[in-house]
């Protein structure tokens, strides 16, 4: 992994640019700070991302796959360490510790179709997803990304949704719960995209991931189409102090998210995705 | 973990004054020896550096939500089981420094922590006690991931065990095949013998280290008798255990989610935590980051947690378990059933302490039990 013997060590990174995508979420790209470490990761995998003194968060990798530097991180700020990191600017210093957990099935969905769920900021740890399915398209069938955000002014990646969508060999739908100024797309919940979606159940490979709500009508959605639960991947969130498995914090059922997932194929969690506060 | 125990030495006796040459002879090799000691009314582990000041003559009495200690009626030195410390204090301390971080320029540099604790020697390490060690093993050392100072502590300690003559009426290591006699694990292992005519202890040698410690001290030849009157003690406390753990725990608490008895013990925990700072076993931790005055240094820090908390399982936009229905079902559940998927042992040794310091009396043993009554049959 790293050349690092204590795996609670962070990593110092600089930044190197950071791009605002929206009112409250902002892209890091980030060097190494010693010019030489890096890190090879796998699409839906993530790295603990420390402030100075402020604390620590989980974030998944948004980056491309293929490219080892920068490492880009999509961050939304909710509370007060990924507010404070709004805050930085270029040439401030991170710690990085990862990547960590498992991979979207981009090995596995060869061959097949592949359908793309995304609510909000979810769309950040499927990015690297979409890049690499794009890096090599003749491995893969029809590739659909649906996406949903509260409003037009949440949409993330709006110019990367532009150019997807103006490409022969994929197809992007965007909806927005409410519009209030003007927007000529569709408004409603991701799930309408999902019950039309003209996808073949039989062959499709579903990658899912969003707030736990929206991902739960998602999957009704798909089994209803007929998308078995092992067809379909989510990444799940839980509370994370380490991500090696020792905090005990990110338990869900038998599994640590953090190592077990974060993403997990469905059938593997349906029956405890189903019982409240577990 | 790479430690290994295992020694052909033969028993020895030692007499109830050779202690005293075996704390000093741990002391002389550099290690800090820790061992059973009355303070606060309680047996806790804490630093030892003379066999008088071992609890002599002291019993405990436990029950569900009460513990006491009473004069015994014979002067010995571990009549008594395990109180409210673990060794795991020791091992994975409930507060550690993890690194530390100074400023240079704009942006900063992680120096090696410093450990330079000294190795430990435990005194009077009771069975389930290493086979919780050996449990947090699995957790500080997944496969993917290790712990390099839990791996050095645990690696340089030298453990000194003694087979429990009288359990609590707490106890069930029975049925957790976890006691009451040490088997493999330790150093050195003691049982105590005493009688009107004898004050000794039958020592085992289970390692190299600890058969090589033994011929320092002053000892004598076991015969057929001794090793009999040690069996005896064994066997006796077997005998003695008064709890059990429902057999097939793992399997009836995955059948179980949504039992009521979860509501019904909530109704009683208080979701103080208790039982997971007791748990010798029990690993949960969390981070807290914080700088010093001048913001030029930072430390990391790694704590003891409970998933009896409300922030413990805190995301953005609320707790996940609200409800202490659903704190206890983690706990329990974790503890006698997703352990096994997880480690691929149980995270419970039957030793009881949950059950004493839980300030309400709650029992690990009665909850499951109800549980599987709920099912009928045998
Ligand atoms: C595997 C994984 C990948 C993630 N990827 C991203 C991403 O790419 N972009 C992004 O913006 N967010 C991501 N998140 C969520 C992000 O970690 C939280 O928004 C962040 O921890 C909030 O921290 P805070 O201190 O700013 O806010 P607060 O909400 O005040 O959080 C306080 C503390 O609670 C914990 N916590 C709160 N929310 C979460 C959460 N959702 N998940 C885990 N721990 C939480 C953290 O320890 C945090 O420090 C991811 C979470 C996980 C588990
Ligand atoms: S759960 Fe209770 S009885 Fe079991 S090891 Fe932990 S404290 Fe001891
Ligand atoms: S079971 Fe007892 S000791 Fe544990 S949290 Fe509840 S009240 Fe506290
Ligand atoms: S985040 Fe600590 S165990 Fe998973």
């Amino acid at each position: 992994m790293t050349h690092n013997a204590d795996p609670m060590r962070p990593i110092p990174y600089r930044i190197h640019r950071v791009r605002s995508e929206l009112a409250d979420t902002f892209t890091l790209d980030l060097v190494p700070e010693d010019g030489v470490h890096s890190l090879n990761f796998a699409p839906g995998q993530f790295n603990m991302v420390y402030l100075f003194g402020g604390g620590e968060v989980p974030i998944s990798i948004s980056g491309d796959p293929a490219r080892t530097a920068p490492l880009v991180h999509t961050i939304r700020a909710v509370g007060p360490v990924t507010r404070a990191m709004k805050a930085l600017g270029r040439g401030d210093t991170v710690g990085i510790r990862g990547p960590f957990g498992t991979t979207w099935p981009v090995i596995e969905a060869e061959g097949s179709d592949v359908v793309i769920v995304a609510g909000g900021v979810g769309l950040a740890p499927l990015r690297p997803a979409i890049y690499h399915i794009l890096a090599n398209r003749e491995k893969y069938g029809d590739v659909r990304l649906y996406y949903g955000a509260r409003t037009p002014d949440d949409i993330l990646f709006l110019s990367e949704l532009r150019e997807w969508r103006g490409r022969f060999d994929m197809i992007v739908e965007v909806t927005v719960d409410s519009a209030r100024g003007y927007w000529a797309g569709r408004v409603g919940v991701v799930t309408h995209l999902l019950e039309r979606g003209r996808y073949d159940p039989e062959e499709t490979v579903a990658l899912v991931c969003g707030p736990e709500i929206m991902m739960r009508f998602a999957i009704k959605t798909l089994n209803q189409r007929g998308v078995d639960n092992d067809q379909i991947y989510v990444s799940m969130e839980r509370n994370m102090k380490c991500a090696i498995g020792f905090c005990g914090h990110c338990q869900f059922g038998p599994y640590f998210v953090c190592k077990d997932g974060p993403v997990f194929r469905f059938d593997q969690i349906a029956s405890l995705f189903s019982l409240r506060e577990l | 973990m790479a430690t290994h125990y295992s020694s052909s030495a033969p028993p020895v006796r030692l007499g109830r004054h050779s202690l005293q040459a075996l704390i000093d002879a741990l002391r002389g090799d550099g290690y800090t020896v820790i061992g059973p000691r009355l303070e606060d009314a309680a047996i806790v582990y804490a630093p030892l550096e003379s066999a008088d000041s071992l609890p002599e003559g002291w019993v405990d009495q436990q029950e569900g939500g009460h513990y006491r200690l009473l004069r015994g009626e014979r002067p010995a030195l571990f009549d008594y089981v395990v109180g409210p410390h673990s060794w795991k204090r020791y091992l994975y301390p409930p507060r550690q420094r993890l690194w530390q971080a100074h400023k240079q320029g704009k942006g900063w540099r992680v120096k090696e922590p410093l450990d330079n604790t000294a190795p430990y020697a435990f005194i009077g390490v009771r069975s389930c006690e290493i086979h919780a060690m050996r449990i947090q093993d699995r957790v500080f050392d997944n496969g993917a991931f290790a712990d390099p100072a839990y791996i050095k502590r645990r690696q340089q300690a030298f453990i000194v065990a003694v087979n429990c003559a009288h359990p609590a009426a707490t106890c069930f290591c029975t049925s957790m095949n976890s006691g009451p006699r040490a088997k493999e694990g330790f150093d050195l292992c003691m049982t105590e013998l005493l009688d009107e005519q004898r004050h000794e202890f039958l020592v085992e040698a289970g390692s190299d280290k600890g058969a090589a410690l033994l011929t320092r001290l002053p000892h004598r030849p076991c015969d057929e008798n001794d090793l009999r009157q040690a069996e005896a003690v064994a066997t006796a406390a077997s005998q003695a255990m008064q709890r059990e753990m429902a057999p097939d725990v793992a399997a009836l608490l995955k059948r179980h989610p949504e039992h009521p008895r979860w509501q019904e013990v909530a109704q009683r925990c208080l979701s103080c935590a208790n039982c997971t700072q007791v748990c010798p076993t029990c690993f949960c931790s969390t981070v807290e980051d914080v700088t010093d005055l001048s913001g030029q240094t930072a430390q990391r820090w790694r704590q003891w947690d409970s998933c009896f908390t409300l922030d413990f399982s805190y995301i953005h936009g609320g707790s996940i378990r609200r409800e202490t229905r659903s704190r206890y079902r983690q706990w329990m559940t974790h503890k006698l059933s997703t352990w096994h998927d997880q480690f691929d042992t149980s995270g419970c040794v039957g030793c009881g302490r949950c059950i004493t310091w839980c300030p309400v009396g709650i029992d690990i043993t009665e909850e499951a039990k109800a549980i599987r009554d709920s099912e009928g049959g045998t």
